[in-house]
């Protein structure tokens, strides 16, 4: 396992392998889910072969239950994480970063109103909100799950700005800035944005592993994307029952989501050494 | 004081969320085809015809009492169900943690020791797993391994007698255990592993070897209890986020806990149910975070002049 030289973090060498392990595992998956976009080997809703085949050189993953061919939902189930994932990511973004500007330039009470409501946020764990905005939504579809864990996520993304903001706006260059003559927004966009923009992007990244992980929970809990959006999560459920005929669809999904969350997870260790070398990482 | 204001806010988090939820919660007491008069009486009956700030009003007062009301579908008593769902989700949370415990940190202390050896390294790559692993995939799979190919345990269900049953209650309790606390070991071994390696770098750890301490002495009497604070804190939000995940966990071994409560809850349009088990949940939270806050302050005193915490 390349990932082994990660405990060796003062190692710069062992940092490029991670990155470099992580930027494989992320752009494999990337790369399918493109590549499900022009080609499938198989019509992910039709039987393609008998039910619950084993692997095979025509299967080579095998079908599921209903004869549908194991592989193709796998690579439809790349291009759904890496959505839920994007998605998920740029909604709790927008919000977040918004909130946590709003809040670090807020009047005191405002300020602490803001803080306090967000830690609470933070205390409901994202799958029980993600499970009430999906209940919310009348037909359950992939943009309610998006939408649902976006909202969530903002919370976390909202107070790691407040926090790193404030931090920016205590420096002299803003006073600096103030006093000759910059707008607010201005100082917003060329001083505070640029300056808190490195952490946030490794926080997003760990926060899209977070969301595909969530994703699949909520569709193994039958509150996710209907079908024919094969979700990793989906998949899981549905070969639960047959595990035993068919042990290959209950481990192949958790195969795929844990490589790519694995391979955000390394991509955000990656990219933080990369932006801070100083940074001692444990 | 904090606590109050923070149950206060979390309850109006929830209102605002619940209110969200389309169609009319009156609509689960009703057949299909109700007649105007019909849906006029239910929607008087579950207080729904009233106006937003009356029903918030009503809510809060409701909530203070400890009144959760009775459920729709059922009419049993929310408070009552959740009493007996609790018998199932309290003692699945407490196990997975104590398996937690008992793996997160002497491993964690290893592998902080030892990271020059390889089962130092080792250890800490497995548990970089833990933040990157969906916990009902670790149940699926430890099913598929004690259930369906050794047959050692039962792969779900809980007796209907519950503990009265005692034996099967209790192996019905392994496996989801172990789940949980698989996983949430894990993610904790980072913190605990973190937390040991700052101790090991730290002045006070050298200072007390050239008094002439033992290194196993010196990690004991001034590590631990230097150590134990970060990792407290996080203890405290990991047994936090068990107790609500048990939600999935339930489901992976189809266990009557509070999360299946919810989950039947949210797809029937229980309202009462809904809220009853997400207040609940969020008051068992917050007095979490409250005990790892307390817990702290008596390990580290110099955290003690910090503002007072007590409500």
């Amino acid at each position: 396992m390349s990932s082994a030289t990660m405990t060796a973090p003062a190692d710069k060498k062992s940092h490029s392998l991670a990155l470099m392990a992580g930027i494989l595992l992320v752009g494999l998956h990337v790369a399918i889910g493109l590549l499900t976009l022009v080609w499938l080997p198989y019509d992910p809703t039709a039987m393609a072969g008998g039910r619950l085949e084993g692997p095979s050189l025509l299967h080579w993953l095998g079908t599921d239950r209903l004869g549908r061919d194991l592989f193709t939902q796998m690579m439809i189930g790349s291009r759904i994480a890496l959505i839920v994932g994007v998605g998920a990511v740029a909604i709790g973004a927008v919000i977040g970063v918004t909130l946590g500007l709003l809040a670090a330039f807020a009047s005191k009470w405002l300020d602490d109103a803001l803080a306090a409501t967000l830690d609470i946020l933070i205390a409901f764990p994202t799958l029980l909100i993600a499970m009430l905005v999906v209940a919310a939504s009348d037909t359950a579809n992939l943009w309610s799950a998006i939408v649902a864990l976006g909202i969530a996520l903002s919370a976390i993304v909202a107070r790691l700005t407040r926090i790193l903001a404030k931090r920016v706006l205590v420096m002299d260059y803003i006073t600096a800035a103030r006093t000759s003559g910059s707008s607010w927004p201005k100082i917003v966009a060329i001083h505070i944005l640029p300056n808190i923009w490195p952490t946030l992007s490794v926080n997003f990244a760990l926060q899209f592993g977070l969301a595909v992980i969530a994703e699949a929970s909520l569709s193994y809990l039958g509150l996710g994307a209907p079908p024919p959006n094969a979700s990793w999560g989906r998949i899981l459920q549905e070969a639960q029952g047959t595990v035993y005929t068919a042990p290959l669809g209950a481990i192949a999904p958790g195969i795929a989501l844990v490589s790519l969350a694995i391979g955000v997870n390394l991509l955000a260790d990656g990219l933080r050494d990369a932006i801070d070398p100083t940074r001692r990482a444990r | 004081m904090i606590l109050i204001a923070s149950l206060f806010i979390a309850a109006i988090v929830l209102f605002v969320l619940l209110r969200l939820l389309p169609g009319d919660p009156a609509n689960a007491l009703l057949g299909v085809g109700a007649t105007q008069q019909q849906i006029a009486a239910a929607r008087a009956q579950v207080g729904s015809d009233q106006p937003l700030y009356v029903q918030f009003v009503s809510f809060i007062g409701n909530l203070a009492r400890l009144d959760l009301g009775t459920s729709f579908v059922s009419r049993a008593s929310v408070l009552g169900e959740i009493g007996n769902r609790m018998s199932v989700t309290l003692p699945l949370t407490f196990f997975g943690f104590v398996v937690a415990l008992v793996l997160a940190i002497p491993l964690g202390i290893l592998a902080a020791v030892r990271s020059d050896k390889w089962y130092g390294a080792a250890i800490s790559v497995i548990s970089q797993l833990g933040i990157a692993i969906p916990v009902f995939w670790v149940g699926i799979l430890l099913v598929t391994l004690f259930s369906i190919n050794l047959r050692w345990l039962p792969s779900g269900g809980f007796p209907l007698k519950g503990w009265a049953n005692f034996g099967e209650a209790i192996t019905g309790m392994i496996l989801p255990s172990l789940t949980i606390g698989l996983v949430m070991g894990a993610s904790l071994l980072r913190y605990v592993r973190a937390a040991t390696l700052d101790v090991l770098g730290s002045d006070f750890l050298r200072t007390a070897r050239a008094l002439g301490a033992s290194f196993p002495e010196a990690l004991i009497r001034h590590g631990v209890r230097n150590g134990a604070v970060p990792v407290i804190s996080i203890l405290g939000i990991e047994l936090a986020s068990t107790f609500l995940g048990a939600v999935v966990i339930e489901r992976v071994f189809s266990l009557p806990g509070l999360g299946s409560m919810l989950l039947l809850a949210i797809q029937q349009r229980d309202y009462p149910n809904v809220q009853g088990v997400l207040f609940i949940s969020t008051l068992l939270v917050l007095l979490i975070g409250f005990a790892a806050d307390i817990a702290q302050r008596l390990i580290d005193p110099r955290l003690r002049g910090r503002g007072r915490a007590l409500a």
